[in-house]
């Protein structure tokens, strides 16, 4: 082969792909309208956004809760080793709580809570669209994306800066732990740190980021086992799927919302 | 003439591959029952999810009352319609009771839950099933038993219009019989408007006014179930009596 056609080969894959890219997000984004713009027309299903948000919130807070413990110890752990050894009364507090409030607070729960969540609604989704299901919700005069689909993004989108504020308070903790019993730092000093270092805004983004990883990572889930494929091929499909593009829609998100809080 | 109540002229379906409906004539008048027949794999089911609008047909026209589908009022239809799926499709984290009483419970004026309660068991005596069935979830049930909670969820709000995938298909002949007499008062005493996809010749002859062939994409006849003993076509011929040979061929 020579090397233009070569070129030629490659810049046709990169133009498909992005087409295909941007075919795939107009296809996302007229989904998430129409799920959103059910907020404003009746009937309103209660009862279902109140059993998504015990499933998504309540039982995602050992997850989360969990996750934030563990990476508080750690980040305090590794900021002493950095280098922190002399004023670590004041760095290792006031860095374990911006790095926990700002950013791996929402970003681990969020990844946590796609992992758990959005697997679960793509597989649910994907096997009632499967065994016609979705389809029998139409024939009974219910839309699905106004049954299914919103109650799912809105709970998830809700529950997320609760689990994430949650999540704050724990993982700051788990940092309280590591540094009064393992680093020997004094207990108060952490506290009043902690608590004078970190500025509203500071939790205020972070929940931010929490309400919109909770709202993509539920539709990823809804958008991938709504379009599921046939038989259980497709619902693996768009389980898998659903956790990788929420995984990776997440972090670019976060990436965004980071430069506009900045 | 009188203006049908679904009309089908034309319809063409593809999933990729060659057609399956390939130019699908159709017509049910209000009040009747049409059974639609012919060979597993002909395309019976796409033709119910087509005037349904789940798929969207590649051509030819629906039409509704003389309306195309399209520009009908189609949650008025939907609330007037109720459909058996062939595989059940039963909401399976719903309890049955649930399941049967599912539009009422959602309905804009809903019924309470003790009400649906006792309407979803008086619906589950009609397809033969007593009310300690109700409590159960739909995993718990055999494969005749969901298909007749399918059953009873497609007729509870008592609709005009209804669609039945193979209402008798996986349930023993006794169960069938009540069945089919249960289609069959549908019709003749509610007056609905009844497509059955039926491949039992005692359905056929007990349910239908009308009965349509389906075969190689297109309505190869069709005709009042009197004649279709004696109308020649040696298609229907073949279909009746389950004959290995004939026309239509036995591998597909
Ligand atoms: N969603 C779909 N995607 C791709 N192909 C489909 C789809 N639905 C149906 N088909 C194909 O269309 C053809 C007709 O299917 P259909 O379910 O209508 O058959 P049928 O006449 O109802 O058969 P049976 O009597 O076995 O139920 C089949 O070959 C099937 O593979
Ligand atoms: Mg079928």
């Amino acid at each position: 082969m020579t090397a233009a056609s070569l070129l030629l080969g490659l810049l046709a894959s990169i133009g498909r792909s992005t087409i295909g890219l941007l075919a795939a997000t107009g296809r996302v984004t007229l989904f998430a309208a129409d799920a959103v713009s059910q907020l404003v027309r009746p009937p309103f299903y209660w009862g279902e956004l109140g059993r998504q948000l015990i499933r998504i919130g309540y039982f995602s807070l050992p997850v989360v809760g969990l996750t934030t413990l563990f990476t508080g110890g750690a980040l305090a752990l590794q900021i002493y080793a950095g280098g922190a050894r002399f004023n670590a009364e004041t760095v290792v507090p006031s860095i374990v709580a911006i790095g926990i409030v700002r950013e791996l607070g929402p970003v681990l729960g969020g990844l946590m809570v796609a992992g758990r969540v959005a697997s679960s609604i793509a597989a649910e989704l994907g096997t009632m669209r499967v065994t016609e299901q979705i389809d029998a919700l139409t024939t009974l005069s219910t839309d699905p994306m106004k049954y299914l689909v919103l109650p799912r993004v809105l709970a998830a989108t809700l529950a997320l800066p609760v689990l994430v504020g949650i999540g704050d308070v724990i993982g700051v903790m788990g940092g309280y732990l590591v540094g009064v019993y393992r680093l020997d730092i004094n207990g108060a000093n952490y506290i009043r740190n902690t608590v004078d270092f970190l500025e509203t805004m500071d939790v205020v983004s972070g929940l931010v980021k929490a309400a919109a990883f909770g709202f993509i990572l539920a539709l990823m889930g809804c958008y991938h086992g709504y379009h599921s494929g046939r038989g259980a091929q497709g619902v693996g499909r768009a389980t898998t799927d659903a956790v990788v593009s929420a995984s990776v829609l997440i972090l670019a998100a976060n990436y965004l919302l980071t430069e506009l809080f900045f | 003439m009188p203006v049908p109540r679904i009309e089908l002229r034309g319809v063409r379906k593809a999933f990729g591959g060659p057609e399956v409906l390939a130019g699908v004539d159709l017509a049910v008048m209000k009040g009747e029952s049409l059974v639609i027949i012919g060979g597993s794999g002909t395309g019976k089911s796409v033709t119910l999810k087509c005037i349904l609008g789940i798929l969207k047909p590649d051509a030819g026209e629906i039409l509704i009352d003389g309306i195309p589908a399209g520009r009908i009022d189609r949650r008025a239809f939907l609330r007037d319609f109720g459909m058996l799926f062939q595989g059940g499709a039963l909401f399976d984290s719903l309890p049955v009771w649930h399941n049967v009483a599912f539009r009422l419970i959602h309905a804009r004026q809903p019924l309470s839950r003790r009400d649906a309660h006792a309407l979803a068991v008086g619906k589950l005596a009609r397809v033969g099933l007593g009310p300690e069935v109700a409590d159960l979830f739909p995993a718990e049930l055999s494969g005749g038993m969901q298909k007749r909670v399918g059953l009873a969820r497609a007729i509870a709000t008592d609709p005009h219009v209804i669609f039945f995938d193979e209402p008798t298909s996986g349930l023993d002949p006794i169960m069938a019989g009540v069945i089919n007499d249960l289609i069959r008062e549908l019709v003749t005493e509610m007056g609905a408007t009844a497509v059955t996809i039926t491949h039992d010749m005692t359905t056929v002859r007990t349910v239908a006014d009308h009965v349509a062939l389906l075969h190689g994409g297109v309505v190869r006849w069709a005709g009042p179930v009197e004649a279709m003993d004696a109308c020649g076509d040696p298609f229907v011929d073949q279909f009746i009596h389950g004959r290995a040979d004939g026309p239509i061929a036995a591998i597909r």
